[in-house]
C-alpha cells in the first residue's frame, strides 16, 4: 500500500473536483499519510478467498410496478437552482464558439 | 422525576394532553420559552418557525377535542437533525454549499411522523454533512453540550443529542453513519437508537455513506424511543434498500423482566486499553447490574474489532465522495460567483461550499476509489467488512445481545480534537463496527463519571430484532433511571 509520500494531492484534487489552496494542499497531504499509514494495518489480513460486502444485507432486484405517479412539478424541481430561466437552469456556456 | 413540562417523557406528556391538563399550544409554548430561555448558551437550533409550531399545534388540539387524536405523538414536538428533508424547511447539513436549500420535498420518516400528529420543532446542529464526532465541523453554529458548556456535544448528530438533553424538544430524530446517534445520545445523557440497516426509509435523508446511513431517534426514555421508532419504521418503495419487514408494536413488547433467561455477550476487545479507566468501571457496573436482572454475562470475542476504523474510513469516504458530487454548484446548491467556465464552477463552487472536513474526506474518497488503489484500499476493505459482520454473526449464535461502551471516554473540551483528525477518528471504535455489521444499536445513560458526565451503555441488538434490543434497555432503565438525571442550564 501507499504511504504518504506516494500521494499526489492535485490529482485527487482533481478527481475530487475541489480546489484547494496551497495551505490546504500542504495540510491534506500530510494529515492524508498518515491516516493512510493508519489503515496499513488491512494489508496485514488474509483476505483470501473471501467476498466483499458492498452492504450488510444485501437486497436484490427490487422491482415495482409501472404505475403512473405524480411527478414533481418543474417549479419544486428547479426551486434551488442558483440561476435559472424558462424553466432550465442557466450554467455557464459550455461549448466554445467555432 | 422533575416537574418541569419540558423535562417529562412522551408518555407523561400524552397523558398530560389526553386529560386535557394541557393543551398541545400550551406543551409547544413550554418548548419555545425553553429555547429560548437555554439554546444561547446550548446551540442545538440552526432554524426554528415558532408560528408554525404554534400552528401546528392549533390543529393537534383541534384534533383532540375532537376525538381524533392520531397516535401517541399527536402535539408532541419533534426536533430534526438539519439534513432531514421536509417540504418548505430548510435543509442545510450545516453547510454553506446548502445553507440556502429549501426541501421540495418531505421524506418519508418525516412523513411518517406527520401522519402520526408529531410537530416539527426546530432544524438541529450537526457536523457538516454528518461528518464529525463533535458537532465542531458545523460550518453554521457551535453546539454545546448541556452538561458543561465548555464541552462538546457529540457528532454528528450533536444538536439533535442536546436539544433533548436540555428540554428543547421532547424528542428528535438524527441519523447514524458510524455511531452518530448513539455517540452524542452517550455524551449527553439521553437514549439513541440506530436501527437495523434497512429498517427505516432513508428516503429524505441527505446521504453521506448510502450502505452505512440509518435515521434514528433521540428521547429521554427507552419507550419514548420505542414510541418514535416505532412510528418512522417500515418499508418504503422510495428506498431501494428498505426492508420489507413486520414492525413490531415496540412499546407494547417492553418488559422489565426482559433479561430473564437471556445470554448478554461482552466483547473482551471492547475492554482494552484506550478506553478511560472511570468509563470502564461505570460501563463494568453496568453489566453486572443486567447480569443481576437475569442475564446470563458472557465473554465473546470480534477479533477483527481493531480494524473497523480503516474499514469505515475508508468505505464511507468513498461513498461519500460519490454521494457528495451531486453538489456541483449547478442545481441546487451554493453557486461561486467567481468561476469562469463550467469546470470551474465545480471546483470553485465546491472550494466555497464546502468545510475543511468534508473536502479532507472527499480527497480521501476519491484517492481510495482511484485507478491503481482500488483493490488495495476499497476492495480490501469490503472484504474485511465481511470478516466483521461475521465476527457479529458468531457471536449471535451463543448470545442474545451484546454490552459495551458507547465511546471510549465522556465528552471532551471542545478544540481538544478538532485539529486532529485521526484521533477524532478514533473515538468512533465502538460504534462503527455496528453500522458496518448493519445491526441495531442503542445507547441508554448508565451514570455519570466524577467530571459530572453522563456515560452512555451500548446495546447491540441481532439484525431487525429492535423488539428485544428496546426491551432489554428498558429493563437497565427501568432498575437504574438514570435517564431521569437532567442539565442544569
Amino acid at each position: 500500500m501507499a504511504d504518504s509520500a506516494e500521494i499526489d494531492i492535485d490529482y485527487v484534487a482533481k478527481l475530487a473536483r475541489i480546489e484547494l489552496t496551497p495551505d490546504e494542499k500542504e495540510k491534506f497531504s500530510r494529515q492524508l499519510g498518515q491516516i493512510l499509514g493508519y489503515f496499513r494495518k488491512l494489508s496485514e489480513i488474509d483476505v483470501s478467498g473471501v467476498e466483499p460486502s458492498a452492504h450488510a444485507h444485501a437486497v436484490y432486484n427490487v422491482w415495482r410496478d409501472d404505475v403512473e405517479g405524480e411527478p414533481m412539478s418543474v417549479e419544486d424541481a428547479l426551486m434551488n437552482a442558483p440561476a435559472k430561466r424558462d424553466n432550465q437552469i442557466v450554467v455557464p456556456k459550455v461549448v466554445d464558439d467555432a | 422525576m422533575s416537574e418541569e413540562v419540558f423535562y417529562k417523557s412522551i408518555s407523561e406528556l400524552e397523558k398530560m394532553l389526553d386529560s386535557r391538563q394541557i393543551s398541545a399550544v400550551e406543551l409547544a409554548k413550554a418548548f419555545i420559552d425553553r429555547k429560548n430561555a437555554v439554546d444561547s448558551k446550548v446551540g442545538a437550533f440552526i432554524s426554528s418557525n415558532e408560528g408554525e409550531l404554534l400552528e401546528s399545534a392549533r390543529k393537534s388540539d383541534e384534533r383532540r377535542a375532537a376525538g381524533g387524536k392520531l397516535s401517541e405523538l399527536d402535539g408532541i414536538p419533534v426536533g430534526l437533525k438539519d439534513l432531514l428533508a421536509v417540504r418548505g424547511q430548510k435543509l442545510t447539513c450545516a453547510s454553506r454549499m446548502l445553507e440556502n436549500y429549501v426541501s421540495p420535498y418531505t421524506g418519508t420518516a418525516m412523513k411518517k411522523l406527520e401522519n402520526a400528529g408529531a410537530l416539527f420543532w426546530g432544524r438541529l446542529n450537526m457536523d457538516e454533512f454528518a461528518m464529525g464526532s463533535s458537532c465542531e465541523n458545523s460550518a453554521l453554529q457551535t453546539t454545546r453540550n448541556p452538561w458543561d458548556l465548555s464541552r462538546i456535544p457529540g457528532g454528528s448528530s450533536g444538536g439533535s443529542a442536546a436539544a433533548v438533553s436540555a428540554g428543547e424538544c421532547a424528542a428528535s430524530l438524527g441519523s447514524d453513519t458510524g455511531g452518530s446517534i448513539r455517540q452524542p445520545a452517550s455524551l449527553c445523557g439521553v437514549v439513541g437508537v440506530k436501527p437495523t440497516y434497512g429498517l427505516v426509509s432513508r428516503f429524505g435523508l441527505a446521504a453521506f455513506a448510502s450502505s452505512l446511513d440509518q435515521i434514528g431517534p433521540f428521547a429521554r426514555s427507552v419507550r419514548d424511543a420505542a414510541v418514535v421508532l416505532k412510528h418512522i419504521a417500515g418499508y418504503d418503495r422510495l428506498d431501494s434498500t428498505s426492508a420489507n419487514v413486520p414492525v413490531d408494536d415496540y412499546p407494547a413488547r417492553l418488559s422489565p423482566d426482559a433479561f430473564a433467561g437471556k445470554k448478554a455477550g461482552v466483547p473482551k476487545e471492547y475492554f482494552s486499553s484506550g478506553m478511560d479507566p472511570e468509563v470502564r468501571v461505570i460501563v463494568e457496573k453496568a453489566v453486572e447490574k443486567c447480569g443481576e436482572l437475569g442475564a446470563e454475562i458472557v465473554e465473546v470475542s470480534l477479533p477483527h474489532t481493531d480494524l473497523a476504523i480503516p474499514v469505515y474510513y475508508i468505505i464511507a469516504t468513498a461513498e461519500a465522495s460519490s454521494n457528495l458530487a451531486r453538489y456541483d454548484g449547478i442545481r441546487y446548491t451554493h453557486r461561486s460567483s467567481k468561476a469562469g467556465d463550467v469546470v470551474d464552477v465545480y471546483f470553485k463552487s465546491r472550494a466555497e461550499g464546502f468545510g475543511e472536513e468534508v473536502k479532507r474526506r472527499i480527497i480521501l474518497g476519491s484517492y481510495v476509489l482511484s485507478s491503481g488503489y482500488y483493490d488495495a484500499y476499497y476492495l480490501r476493505a469490503q472484504k474485511v467488512r465481511t470478516l466483521i459482520r461475521r465476527d457479529f454473526e458468531n457471536a449471535f449464535e451463543s448470545v442474545d445481545v451484546i454490552l459495551a461502551p458507547t465511546s471510549p471516554t465522556t465528552a471532551f473540551k471542545a478544540g481538544e480534537k478538532s485539529s486532529d483528525p485521526l484521533s477524532m477518528y478514533l473515538s468512533d471504535i465502538f460504534t462503527i463496527n455496528v453500522n458496518l455489521a448493519g445491526l441495531p444499536g442503542l445507547s441508554l445513560p448508565c451514570g455519570f463519571a466524577s467530571d459530572g458526565m453522563p456515560v452512555g451503555l451500548q446495546m447491540i441488538g441481532k439484525t431487525f430484532d429492535e423488539s428485544n434490543l428496546l426491551s432489554y434497555a428498558y429493563a437497565y432503565e427501568q432498575a437504574c433511571g438514570w435517564n431521569r438525571c437532567n442539565p442544569k442550564l
